[in-house]
């Protein structure tokens, strides 16, 4: 398939020898204006690659962090339209970091995936994760995303072994996200000798930058993690500073973006000290 | 279509597929599991030990089979069609829950899971998932909305009774649909050792063909006690759905018997013009949720609806698959009952019979008594009471102004 902002943005990391830092917020929490300052803040923070969650009524693989930052954005009346938008604004001004987008797969089944595709495509959307699609579906969503151009990034995990790994990768492009625990997001993270074997387990099948998410909270974790994945992904952690950062009636600050982009400065910090 | 043409009864196809419903929708944390677990219900399909235990605990632990009851007076007082009851109430623990809940217990054995996790809405499959794991000697968690936790007050008792840690699920409107998530949390997190007792004809692929196996002993003990009876197949069947497993269980092995009309009776809560209500068949369309697709109610944008009724088993938002199917392929006709139809009906058998129904076949008995007064006398109608309503009194009593 075609060169995407996700390929470009890893050869440029791996050239300069460090690990991709990749940010997961959901999109419009706690509410849009908020959430668009946010997005269009973290290329300058210190994310190289981001991950925008289409939030979903119901979302099975998320721990409490992102169910709450879900259920923030939907009690504003966001929708996929408005998620949408929200790449489109951020194209405006930044042509370069990849945005993939991240959900489950009934936001997407009720438009249809291909016209999904070409509107996210066309919105300047690079890539897909969407949780409940198995390889075993591929033609669901996968090949449609493949044929539209824009890469669908596949989720393997420790129960992946080496007989499904090759079923898992066959389709997957952009990177792949190796899931550390099995377990919702927002657990504990797991121990890095295994991380790092997992992810030479997965690199003996494929070419592809692997990067690892899942319980990853501080930079020293970052770092850990960064000296054997080509990317450390955060989420739960940055949709926690959202709400910490709100004030009692759950409404955004003049804090709230700051929160997050200082979260995402010191983990930057530990991914460039993942090499060192 | 993937099903042959001259049946309905030979899905699911090999990916778990009624039509364009059912599939395995699962994270990939699951997917190895539920491979394994494709695998071991094949396994133990074509094992005849596996078989012989499960008909010993049929027989002696739940009591089947079940009675096949004419009601007399109820089919005077309705002054139509001839009215039988399959007694699945009668069952140990009081619904057709159990008849599941052993075929999978046995399964999680030959799997060698050493924790059962289930969800449930009324409590039915809790307690009957509780029963089997206090029986086989398994640690059992059961996820139960806390909305459900407060109505269902009996039920969530006997489940602790039982043994089993109960986890009320705030999230959402804590209903039934909130508890199948933090179940599904539940088993992505310990994915080695547990295994998910799926209560109805739902889920990903093989739960929704594995639970419809395990049900449809009542279509069949049905089949041969009527033929004893009356000496013809039934001229209708009735029964409620919710997910939908009791239902299929009736229905299936008659599916290919087109005399037979067939009625599954939706949960239409306050009304159908309105968002109160369970009825995901007549007023939703399919969407992907919970490792299967199949008619959902959900909005405009793909975000799943909150359901309402009176009955907690019947408030999910979605139905199994297979359900999904028979109605676009025009098999069986999904109607709907109101709260206070169910409400009704529920007063009415236990006055004529003597028989205190659950709220989720009260639903079914309210299209029964709809329908049967319209058919000749010499029709017959087969319902299926399949549960006791001895967990809902409270319930109905705090709606009739009893004070309890």
């Amino acid at each position: 398939m075609i060169e995407t902002r996700i390929d470009r943005r890893f050869a440029k990391l791996k050239a300069e020898g460090r690990p991709a830092l990749v940010t997961f917020i959901t999109a419009g929490d706690p509410d849009l204006a908020t959430s668009q300052a946010i997005l269009d803040a973290l290329p300058e923070a210190g994310s190289d690659v981001i991950e925008l969650g289409m939030p979903f009524s119901d979302p099975m693989a998320e721990g409490v962090p992102i169910q709450l930052a879900t259920q923030r954005s939907l009690a504003h009346g966001h929708t996929m339209d408005k998620t949408l938008q929200m790449v489109r604004e951020f194209r405006k001004k930044d042509n370069d970091t990849p945005i993939v987008l991240m959900g489950y797969y009934n936001p997407i089944f009720v438009r249809g995936s291909a016209a999904f595709v070409k509107e996210a495509r066309e919105a300047g959307v690079d890539g897909l994760i969407v949780v409940d699609v198995p390889a075993e579906a591929d033609d669901e969503l996968c090949i449609p995303a493949i044929e539209g151009g824009v890469n669908f990034i596949r989720l393997t995990t420790p129960t992946t072994d080496d007989k499904r790994l090759p079923t898992v990768l066959a389709n997957t492009s952009g990177f792949v996200y190796y899931v550390s625990v099995t377990g919702v997001t927002g657990s504990a993270a797991a121990d890095t000798t295994a991380v790092a074997k997992a992810v030479t387990r997965i690199k003996s099948h494929t070419e592809l930058p692997v990067a690892v998410g899942f319980g990853i909270k501080t930079a020293e974790q970052a770092e850990e993690i960064g000296k054997h994945a080509d990317g450390v992904v955060v989420g739960s952690i940055l949709v926690e500073a959202i709400r910490t950062s709100l004030d009692d009636n759950g409404k955004a600050t003049n804090q709230t973006q700051a929160a997050v982009t200082e979260v995402v400065r010191s983990l930057r910090v530990g991914v460039e000290k993942a090499r060192k | 279509m993937n099903q042959q043409a001259n049946t309905l009864r030979s899905g699911p196809d090999d990916r778990g597929h009624f039509g364009d419903f059912g599939g395995r929708f699962v994270a990939e944390t699951l997917m190895p599991l539920i491979l394994d677990l494709e695998k071991a219900y094949s396994d133990a399909k074509a094992d005849p030990a596996y078989a012989a235990e499960l008909e010993n605990l049929n027989t002696h632990y739940t009591g089947r089979p079940s009675a096949l009851y004419f009601a007399e007076r109820l089919t005077e007082e309705l002054g139509g069609a001839k009215i039988y009851f399959k007694r699945d109430e009668l069952n140990h623990t009081g619904s057709h829950k159990i008849n599941n809940c052993i075929g999978q217990i046995l399964l999680a054995k030959r799997m060698g899971k050493t924790r059962i996790i289930a969800e449930t809405g009324a409590g039915q499959h809790g307690v009957a998932t509780a029963t089997v794991c206090a029986r086989f000697g398994l640690p059992c968690v059961v996820y139960m909305g806390a909305t459900d936790v407060e109505r269902q007050k009996p039920n969530v008792f006997r489940m602790k009774l039982l043994g089993a840690e109960i986890v009320p699920v705030t999230a959402g409107a804590g209903t039934l649909k909130d508890a199948m998530n933090e179940a599904l949390r539940d088993w992505v997190t310990n994915v080695d050792d547990t295994y998910y007792l799926i209560g109805t004809a739902a889920g990903p692929h093989p739960y929704p063909e594995m639970v419809r196996d395990f049900q449809s002993v009542i279509g069949e003990e049905t089949k041969e006690q009527l033929m004893k009876a009356e000496g013809k197949l039934p001229d209708a069947l009735v029964a409620a759905v919710g997910g939908g497993s009791n239902a299929i269980g009736l229905f299936h092995p008659f599916l290919d018997d087109p005399s037979v009309e067939i009625y599954g009776v939706e949960a239409g809560g306050k009304g159908l013009q309105g968002e109160e209500h369970c009825a995901s068949l007549n007023a939703g369309k399919p969407g992907v949720l919970h490792g299967n697709r199949t008619y959902l109610l959900q909005d405009d944008d793909g975000q799943i609806l909150e359901g309402h009724s009176v009955s907690a088993g019947l408030d999910y938002p979605g139905i199994g698959p297979e359900h999904s199917w028979l109605k676009d392929a025009g098999r069986v006709n999904y109607v709907p009952a109101t709260d206070e139809e169910a409400l009704d009906a529920f007063q009415m058998l236990t006055r004529v019979e003597g028989i205190i129904p659950a709220l989720e076949p009260s639903h079914a008995l309210a299209q029964v008594i709809k329908m049967a007064p319209k058919m000749d006398k010499d029709k017959v109608i087969v319902m299926n009471l399949c549960g006791r309503g001895d967990k809902d009194v409270f319930t109905v009593g705090k709606i009739l102004g009893f004070d309890l």
